[in-house]
């Protein structure tokens, strides 16, 4: 047991809990029932996945070099999925597409109301 | 790590299924462009996991323009293309 046989068990680890978190997203997306919650599972679970298999390569190719690209590649999902998330939640709002029967709360409403009336 | 590998590319296909399966039934756009991010993702993840079978990092600078690509087609429908007629609506 030296060093490359753990980096490759924790890389095995590391792939197959990315796998099967994206898979977890896929499913999401199949079975949720607003385009809110879709939203939930097509950012949270799929970006650490993403992760998780960037990690596991990471830790496979033992380069410092790619390494770089890597973090490179983690650091985009990171930075733009929530952007993503964020603009299409703002269209949905705004297109009407959310299900206010799902919604516990809703601040952004009466907010809105609130300041078109002013 | 071959097995571990074909684990989890049985995984990302079924995940890319769902996401497909998404973009064909959901019901308006906004569905189907978080369907095409979910896809890319998982192509992002496949060759990932195509490289750390084939211990090389040839193709990394692909994972880097196709989240880029996902990020700017996801940006762009919400922004411009959301609001569709309601005959539009497949």
């Amino acid at each position: 047991m030296n060093w490359t046989t753990l980096a490759d068990v924790a890389a095995a680890i590391c792939l197959l809990a990315g796998t099967f978190l994206s898979l977890a997203a896929g499913i999401g997306l199949v079975r949720f029932p607003d385009l809110l919650s879709r939203m939930h599972a097509a950012t949270k679970p799929q970006v650490l996945g993403l992760l998780l298999i960037l990690l596991g390569l990471a830790l496979r190719v033992r380069d410092a070099g790619s390494a770089g690209t890597f973090i490179t590649v983690a650091a985009f999902q990171l930075l733009t999925a929530p952007v993503g998330a964020h603009m299409v939640g703002r269209a949905a709002y705004r297109t009407g597409h959310v299900r206010q029967d799902l919604l516990l709360t809703d601040d952004l409403t009466p907010a809105l109301a609130a300041e078109q009336d002013d | 790590m071959t097995v571990v590998i074909w684990i989890g590319a049985v995984m990302l296909t079924a995940a890319a299924v769902l996401a497909v399966i998404r973009m064909a039934i959901g019901p308006t756009m906004l569905n189907r462009i978080i369907a095409f991010d979910v896809l890319i993702a998982i192509v992002v993840g496949a060759l990932g996991l195509e490289a750390a079978l084939n211990l090389h990092s040839t193709t990394v600078p692909i994972l880097v323009a196709l989240s880029l690509l996902g990020f700017v087609g996801s940006v762009s429908v919400a922004r411009f293309a959301a609001h569709e007629e309601k005959d539009e609506r497949a």
